[in-house]
């Protein structure tokens, strides 16, 4: 790979659906632009598309998973905080059914990442407690 | 949205947003949207440059509205009679569109009885805007051949939301603005992926592709593409959940990029449930307010590090494309979510997203022509697309609706939940700005935005400053039966005498805590919009 490129993808601040690209250098994205024939851009950002690579190079970016110990949260591998969420879970389904777990899904994900949380939920945690913020 | 699916059928945007720039007339209604949709206010905008009647229907005189030609400023939460108000001109002027009621429409007589009983004198007194005003808004959307009404948060986060969105489809009927190009109803999505995540079934009664829940074939269905027995009963709304569910039934959540304890009404309610399950789970970028209740926390991918789609408010499904690697150990949500899946007993295993797509389009019959190397082509693809071939649907409800007719589903006034009164003599509303998005947790991180504006502002009219001797900028405090927080007052005539209006994206001054969770019946939305508070001047100690 080049050390510098452009990622054509879509703007995630709103629900314009904004087409822009990525300016990525070094293995970091570090800035924007619009894309010119997109129908909805159409060579334009609104201010929040032009500064979109901010949020992602963060420093307070979570990086490793957290699990809660003696009270506080702490750094976990991806083995233990999964086992663990998994076997919590499980749990309250076999103790209290489904209808005791509430899945929240998320207008921020992908449309593949809602489909595989709403069927994980009904399937394996055999329940239709889920929903998203659509109403917020 | 379950306002315009029981009308139309469906509860998306008719119609495409490229397409209300050749509108005639465009009705705003409850919409801020300069601040909240930047390219949609753009192609308003550019309509206007071209001669079309802009018409707003908001409380506040927003940017839009002062480059509107007609803006009724109504009282928050009388939207229905001023909008009954304005198909009772449409009906005694004769410029209801009889042939469209009679081929494509359902119910008309219950709406006409209901109109003809109107006083209207007395309906205009009600929302507070001259009858004269309100007839003219009626007359230039009645008589337009291309006109498009849309509404935003503004109209549905209210007691009465559903009706309020039943309302704006009646009027779009009666006129006979639907079924065409450059002509509909288009709800305005609040944020990038709200469509999707509906469309994709995240929701309590309804699996992908609003197949109901409820329907036996449904269920049938996935349940021979998935496997497994599936749950009869709808589940649990996300204010349900975070309230608690029935006595306390809900013991454990997961949950996936959302900070319910920012976006969520009454928000001390929402903090005593998370504290009190057995186990919660987040996956996140950041270390959020809801995160911070967690057991475990998963750092999660975001947009730029994953690939995908996103459906905007238009429909058009859309590619999202990896152009760097998660930073540290983070994960995409989907591997997180096989991963749990497998642990729990029951396998998912996807190569990549396209490949979730192709069970997508295997399902759900408006993504039925969804596959990612379509989508990689050209800009996407706008739902419904049946199949392979299908070139996608750019406005919705050509020659029939969704439900076969339109159904006309008259509503009256439901008074707000709460009024002001003696104790909490002003009115309070709530809102998104410009340069922020939903809570925050992503776009305060962003150093520019948050220069450009880092501090919850509460808008109060001269008048009201006046009489409680407040500077520009002081730091008040804004009390509701529920609650109180802090902010800077920012005194300007945006909003009328007896109305103050704040943003909810600022941790600090966490609105929520003051508003009401009466519920709209039938959306369940939570009446955010507007609330009975005081304002105290902070005395100097
Ligand atoms: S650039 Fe602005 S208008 Fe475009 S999608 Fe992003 S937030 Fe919306």
């Amino acid at each position: 790979m080049p050390d510098a490129f452009d990622v054509l993808t879509t703007c995630v601040y709103c629900g314009c659906g904004c087409g822009l690209y990525l300016h990525v250098k070094d293995g970091l994205v570090c800035g924007s632009q619009p894309s010119r024939h997109h129908p909805v851009s159409r060579d334009n950002l609104c201010v929040k598309g032009w500064h979109i690579h901010e949020s992602i190079n963060h420093p307070d970016r979570l990086t490793t998973p957290l699990i809660r110990k003696n009270g506080a949260l702490t750094p976990t591998t991806w083995e233990e905080a999964l086992d663990f969420t998994a076997q919590q879970l499980g749990r309250i389904r076999d103790l209290h059914t489904g209808r005791a777990i509430g899945v929240l899904a998320s207008a921020k994900c992908t449309n593949e990442e809602n489909y595989l949380l709403q069927k994980f939920a009904r399937t394996a945690l055999a329940t239709n407690n889920v929903d998203h913020c659509a109403r917020l | 949205m379950a306002g315009l699916a029981t009308t139309f059928g469906s509860g998306a945007m008719t119609n495409s947003i490229n397409e209300i720039e050749n509108a005639e007339v465009i009705l705003v209604s409850g919409s801020n949207t300069t601040e909240a949709h930047p390219q949609v206010a753009r192609r308003m905008l550019e309509a206007v440059d071209r001669g079309a009647r802009l018409i707003v229907i908001d409380p506040r005189r927003t940017r839009l509205a002062e480059c509107s030609h007609l803006h009724l400023a109504l009282r928050p939460g009388t939207d229905i009679p001023l909008l009954n108000a304005m198909m009772r001109v449409l009906l005694d002027e004769g410029l209801a569109d009889d042939l469209f009621i009679e081929m494509r429409t359902e119910n008309f007589l219950a709406l006409r009885d209901m109109l003809n009983r109107l006083d209207l004198a007395e309906t205009a007194e009600l929302t507070g805007v001259p009858l004269p005003l309100i007839r003219q808004a009626a007359q230039l959307y009645g008589r337009a051949r291309k006109a498009v009404i849309c509404y935003c948060l503004g109209v549905t986060q209210h007691v009465c939301g559903t009706e309020n969105v039943q309302t704006i489809a009646n009027l779009a009927m009666l006129a006979g603005h639907i079924e065409k190009e450059d002509t509909g109803v288009d709800p305005l999505r609040g944020q990038n992926n709200v469509q999707g995540a509906c469309d994709m079934g995240a929701l309590p009664n309804m699996l992908p592709s609003y197949q109901d829940v409820h329907n036996e074939d449904f269920r049938e269905k996935f349940e021979r593409g998935w496997g497994v027995k599936l749950p009869e009963a709808p589940g649990l709304t996300l204010v349900e959940m975070t309230h608690g569910g029935a006595q306390g039934s809900i013991r454990g959540m997961f949950i996936m990029g959302e900070n319910p304890m920012l976006s969520d009404p009454t928000l001390s309610k929402v903090e005593e449930t998370l504290r009190g399950l057995d186990f919660l789970a987040v996956s996140d970028i950041f270390l959020t307010e809801t995160a911070r209740l967690a057991q475990v926390v998963f750092p999660a991918a975001c947009f730029a590090e994953k690939s995908g789609s996103f459906t905007n408010s238009e429909r058009r499904v859309q590619m999202v494309r990896q152009a760097v690697p998660p930073p540290g150990e983070c994960r995409a949500d989907s591997e997180i979510i096989m991963e749990l899946s497998r642990r729990l007993g029951y396998a998912m295993e996807y190569d990549s997203s396209g490949e979730v797509m192709e069970e997508i389009a295997l399902l759900s019959p408006i993504y039925g022509g969804m596959h990612h190397d379509r989508l990689e082509q050209n800009w996407g693809l706008q739902w419904p697309c049946w199949d392979r071939n299908h070139p996608g649907t750019p406005f919705l409800h050509k020659y029939y609706f969704t439900r076969g007719r339109g159904h006309f589903m008259p509503a009256n006034h439901t008074p707000p939940g709460e009024l002001p009164g003696p104790e909490y003599p002003l009115l309070l509303m709530t809102g998104r700005i410009y340069h922020h998005y939903h809570t925050g947790t992503m776009t305060r991180k962003s150093e520019r935005l948050t220069r450009e504006c880092n501090q919850a502002v509460l808008q109060i009219n001269p008048l009201d400053a006046k009489a409680q001797g407040l500077r520009q900028g002081e730091t008040v405090r804004l009390v509701s039966r529920r609650g109180e927080i802090t902010l800077a007052a920012g005194i300007t005539d945006q909003v009328e005498p007896g109305m103050v209006y704040t943003t909810f994206h600022f941790a600090e001054a966490p609105i929520n805590l003051l508003t009401n969770d009466a519920f709209d019946t039938g959306s369940r939305c939570p009446e955010y919009k507007v609330c009975a508070v005081r304002v105290e001047k902070i005395m100097d100690s």
